[in-house]
């Protein structure tokens, strides 16, 4: 049910980041979420993609430090309240979220939210027992 | 091993009679042959019939940089130059470059000391020598190649630069000893891993590392990346060249000074006090057997300490620590003494840590800041910003408590620092301009 986000180390430069949307076009690889960490002097840059293993080689190929995270992808009801009963049911069981952000596309009438959880196996047991749809990896990547 | 049993273990007491003698004929010679000499020998009051023991070299000028600046290029030159074989000249990395020069004599006695080193690394003549010391100007590369020939080991000629060349020979020739710097040893390293080569599996054995100061993490991490015992030579082409001192392969703990040939002291670098042995201090070395090139004195600015405890190697020289860095490397930050190597030491220590670094000093207002850049690894590289950061604290903590000095860290892609082939220059101060 996990899905996997490559993670790109970025100096806080122009054109580090240009650099690594290169190297991605050029392999024909579509993102399809992103979020950007920053602080002052580096960030680091989260992708989904539609090709985790090729993504990781080319952008590894071009000398940049990638990682791959495993990160849940949950469906998320597109109405007020909707982000707060996930974080309800997570908060109650201790589950921490490292950070968070939001998928391009829906699923029919819901939004997707990836998550890096501090207890990533426990989150996903937590919100599938909330019935909560989790989104399995080869279906996060060809959404 | 030891390649001159006669010499190299030569009791204290006859060694010391032997340096007294040496160095009355240098002196002798030094005052009728070198202006400076004369000059600077009047003017301090003593004559070389004042030397009645090693002692009363203490009452000599010192002879500097700035010397042998002032006397470009062959002011100083003791022979005349028909007598000449061989000219070096140093990198001039603080400003002009000193010209030295080599009689064949002294080329027959700077061989034999690199070839006192290399037995001394446990090498025999069945050895395959890959020498990737500059040749040129440089001493290094002549340097060890006259030594390995001396010796009779094989000598891969293949001086600096073309890394990927110097994998394929390292590949395909098999040579079982390695001669670098120790920020070229890396470099091949990483460049080797990079291209998929086994680094650990080739036939090499041995490095024998030395032009700039490292740390002891250095020479672990070496070992480990190359499957290599790393051993630590010292040497400066003022003095000779490469083959003042060298470690012993077994004791691996400090270098043994070639005191047949050379005389070392420790000063306070400060003060031109003489300190005794143990004391670390800045190494000042009398030559007493060169012939076209002696010093007198010479302040080398390299910091050290001379340690006078017996080797199990059965050599009688004494020996020094491995230079802890340059009194004009020395880097004063806000009234704190810091040396690039001791940084080094610190960031070697933190798991991960590659030796890629570089240190930036600023002035902002009055305020000297300190930035060190290190580069970011696959082992250190997390996805959580608050572990980057606190890595980053980390070491600046580390750096505040055994330094004493404010840094600021900052974490940048792999191989965006400059990689060096000869001696690594890893501090930019903006001070200065």
């Amino acid at each position: 049910m996990k899905a996997e986000q490559i993670s790109i180390f970025m100096e806080n430069r122009p054109g580090a980041l240009e650099q690594a949307t290169r190297v991605l076009k050029d392999a024909g690889i579509n993102i399809r979420a992103l979020s950007l960490a920053d602080t002052s002097d580096f960030g680091i840059l989260r992708l989904i993609v539609n090709d985790v293993e090729k993504a990781k080689e080319v952008l590894k190929a071009s000398g940049f430090t990638v990682r791959r995270t495993e990160v849940v992808a949950v469906e998320v009801p597109d109405r007020p309240g909707g982000l707060h009963s996930i974080l309800e049911s997570l908060s109650k069981e201790n589950v921490n979220v490292e950070y968070m952000y939001a998928y391009v596309e829906r699923s029919g009438e819901n939004a997707i939210i990836i998550f890096r959880f501090d207890q990533t196996d426990a989150a996903i047991r937590i919100l599938t027992q909330k019935g909560f749809t989790v989104l399995p990896g080869d279906k996060v990547y060809s959404l | 091993m030891i390649y001159n049993e006669e010499f190299e273990t030569l009791p204290r007491e006859v060694l010391e009679a032997l340096q007294l003698k040496r160095l009355r004929q240098v002196m002798e010679r030094v005052y009728h042959t070198v202006g400076l000499y004369r000059k600077s020998f009047d003017e301090a009051g003593v004559s070389p019939e004042d030397l009645t023991s090693l002692n009363d070299l203490h009452r000599f000028p010192f002879t500097t940089k700035g010397d042998l600046r002032d006397n470009y290029p062959f002011g100083l030159f003791a022979v005349p130059m028909s007598n000449i074989v061989r000219l070096h000249a140093s990198s001039g990395t603080t400003g002009k470059s000193t010209v030295v020069a080599y009689t064949r004599r002294d080329i027959e006695t700077w061989s034999e000391l690199m070839a006192r080193c290399f037995v001394a690394a446990g090498l025999t003549r069945n050895d395959i020598i890959h020498n990737a010391y500059g040749y040129g100007l440089f001493t290094g590369g002549l340097g060890a190649h006259y030594g390995a020939e001396k010796m009779g080991a094989s000598v891969i000629p293949m001086s600096g630069g073309n890394t990927k060349r110097q994998i394929t020979i390292l590949q395909d020739f098999g040579p079982t000893a390695i001669c670098c710097t120790p920020s070229y040893a890396l470099t091949l390293a990483e460049a080797g891993a990079e291209i998929g080569v086994d680094m650990r599996a080739l036939k090499l054995r041995v490095g024998i590392l030395g032009a700039e100061p490292w740390s002891e993490q250095m020479r672990s991490e070496i070992e480990d990346k190359l499957d290599i015992t790393a051993l630590n030579i010292y040497g400066l082409s003022e003095v000779i060249g490469p083959g003042v001192s060298m470690e012993c392969i077994e004791g691996r703990n400090g270098m043994h000074i070639f005191e047949d040939h050379f005389i070392v002291e420790t000063i306070d670098p400060d003060t031109g006090a003489v300190l005794p042995p143990g004391e670390a201090g800045e190494l000042v070395f009398t030559t007493i057997t060169k012939e076209a090139f002696p010093l007198i004195r010479y302040r080398t600015r390299d910091i050290s300490r001379i340690m006078t405890e017996p080797c199990r190697c059965g050599r009688n020289f004494f020996r020094m620590e491995r230079v802890s860095g340059r009194s004009d490397d020395m880097l004063i930050i806000r009234g704190v003494n810091v040396f690039p190597s001791q940084i080094e030491s610190i960031l070697m220590a933190i798991e991960g840590l590659e030796p890629h670094y570089q240190l930036i000093v600023e002035r902002t207002g009055t305020l000297d800041t300190l930035t060190i850049k290190v580069e970011v690894s696959d082992k250190i590289f997390s996805d959580e910003v608050r572990m980057l950061q606190g890595l980053e604290r980390r070491i600046s903590k580390d750096i505040k408590d055994y330094l004493g000095v404010t840094a600021a860290v900052r974490l940048v892609e792999p191989k965006s620092l400059q990689r060096f082939e000869g001696k690594a220059e890893r501090v930019v101060d903006k001070r200065r301009s």
